[in-house]
């Protein structure tokens, strides 16, 4: 699974970084610009954001280009940093102390050995099976009774999310594509462009054109026209980029929407948690973005998608 | 404690007196009071370190990797006048009306 030295890697990297430069390059340009406080506001956080961004490339490079074991432990560190934010902010109590011991030094190693080892058919159960009768059956033997569906599906719920969601995306790397060994680092690689690039693009055209408010009660930045340019041109990228997948541009393009659509449910329904906790944000980890939770809510949603799309059609 | 601040040094006090659950402050303990009466002077920078009672609750060993933090508010001082107990229950709603920042 060498993901170096190969040409298409390459490109992909080259055209990452190219993006990232223009985007740095815009906004040096739009902070010179004069403006109201709000413009000054929204460009210093797409500054931010920005900034932010080279970082959380430059890290996923250095994981990508590392051995296997960084590339899980990459992952590994998402699941536990989403999980953090996610219990942070929902109502567990005392007597879940040592479950919630369990959900993260037990329980996502577990998940992620499993990618590393590459044995599916546990993969696939351990957590909505085994971690899912666990996690109420530690809680019990605490006696609070207080609370405890709620407490029981919060625990429930944030073991899907944070790490068994997204413990589908290194699992991409264990998928056997025939004519596409050892390729598969670029499979992963894909997959995370089109995701951010859809969160992005939606970004910038709702920041463009917005008028038409999507869901004004769970997320009042989201709009209907960054929606569907969004969507459009993440797709179209996907497209353009077939290239460095199994897939023909018409696969790439079928598999680009729907990683695009799952993204964006993904995105609502993680607004719509914060919203009913009060919360403006997950976390504070990334300056501009929020918490690792506002950065991968996308992710989330559409890594076990495309994941079992290219198992079943492509293996 | 009062050498220390004499010498020019800070004390960090914790004046619950002990550790509970929630995340509710108890009712401070009264040295406090003491302290502000004989240094009428110093300051009280009231912090407030939220989620710690879930983080490593009492009695626990392994703390939860949760998301902590730490707010500080403005500085009080003993008013002249001020009672021992409206000055200990001052003090607890400046450290506990941080939580809202």
């Amino acid at each position: 699974m060498s993901l170096i030295f190969d040409k298409e890697t390459g490109l992909l990297a080259g055209g990452v970084i190219a993006v990232l430069i223009l985007a740095s390059l815009i906004g040096w340009v739009l902070a010179r610009r004069p403006g109201n406080a709000g413009y000054q506001e929204t460009i210093a956080n797409l500054n931010a954001r920005t900034r932010a961004w080279w970082l959380m490339v430059a890290i996923f490079f250095l994981a990508m280009l590392s051995g296997e074991s960084a590339r899980s432990s990459y992952s590994d560190s998402h699941s536990f940093l989403a999980l953090r934010e996610f219990i942070t902010m929902t109502p567990t109590k005392r007597g879940d102390h040592d479950t919630l011991l369990w959900l993260f030094f037990v329980i996502t190693p577990i998940q992620y050995g499993l990618v590393a080892i590459g044995w599916y058919g546990l993969f696939a159960i351990f957590i909505p099976v085994y971690a899912f009768l666990f996690v109420p059956l530690r809680s019990v033997l605490s006696g609070d009774c207080e609370h405890f569906l709620e407490r029981t599906a919060t625990m429930q719920w944030a073991l899907m999310i944070c790490v068994y969601c997204v413990s589908h995306a290194p699992a991409l790397l264990t998928l056997e594509i025939p004519g596409f060994e050892g390729q598969n680092g670029k499979l992963l690689f894909y997959f995370v462009l089109v995701v951010q690039a859809s969160d992005v693009l939606q970004y910038i055209w709702g920041k463009l054109l917005g008028k038409h408010k999507i869901a004004p009660t769970v997320s009042p930045n989201k709009t209907w026209e960054g929606f569907l340019g969004g969507v459009a041109t993440a797709t179209l990228l996907g497209t353009a980029l077939w290239w460095a997948t199994p897939f023909t541009p018409w696969q790439a393009a079928g598999m680009s929407l729907a990683i695009t659509l799952m993204g964006f449910v993904g995105g609502l329904v993680m607004s719509a948690i914060k919203r009913d906790r009060g919360v403006k944000d997950y976390g504070t980890l990334i300056q501009g973005h929020g918490g690792v939770m506002d950065r991968i809510d996308s992710l989330c949603f559409s890594a076990p998608v495309f994941f079992h799309l290219t198992r079943y059609f492509f293996t | 404690m009062l050498a220390v601040l004499d010498a020019g040094d800070s004390l960090i006090i914790f004046p619950e007196g002990g550790r509970f659950p929630g995340p509710e402050p108890q009712k401070f303990k009264g040295g406090l009071f003491h302290l502000a009466k004989d240094r009428p002077q110093v300051q009280f920078v009231p912090v407030y370190l939220e989620n710690l009672n879930r983080i490593l609750p009492k009695g626990e060993i392994l703390p939860v990797p949760l998301l902590g933090s730490i707010t500080v508010g403005s500085p009080i001082r003993l008013e002249s006048g001020e009672t021992k107990a409206d000055f200990l229950d001052r003090a607890r709603l400046a450290v506990w009306s941080l939580r809202l920042t």
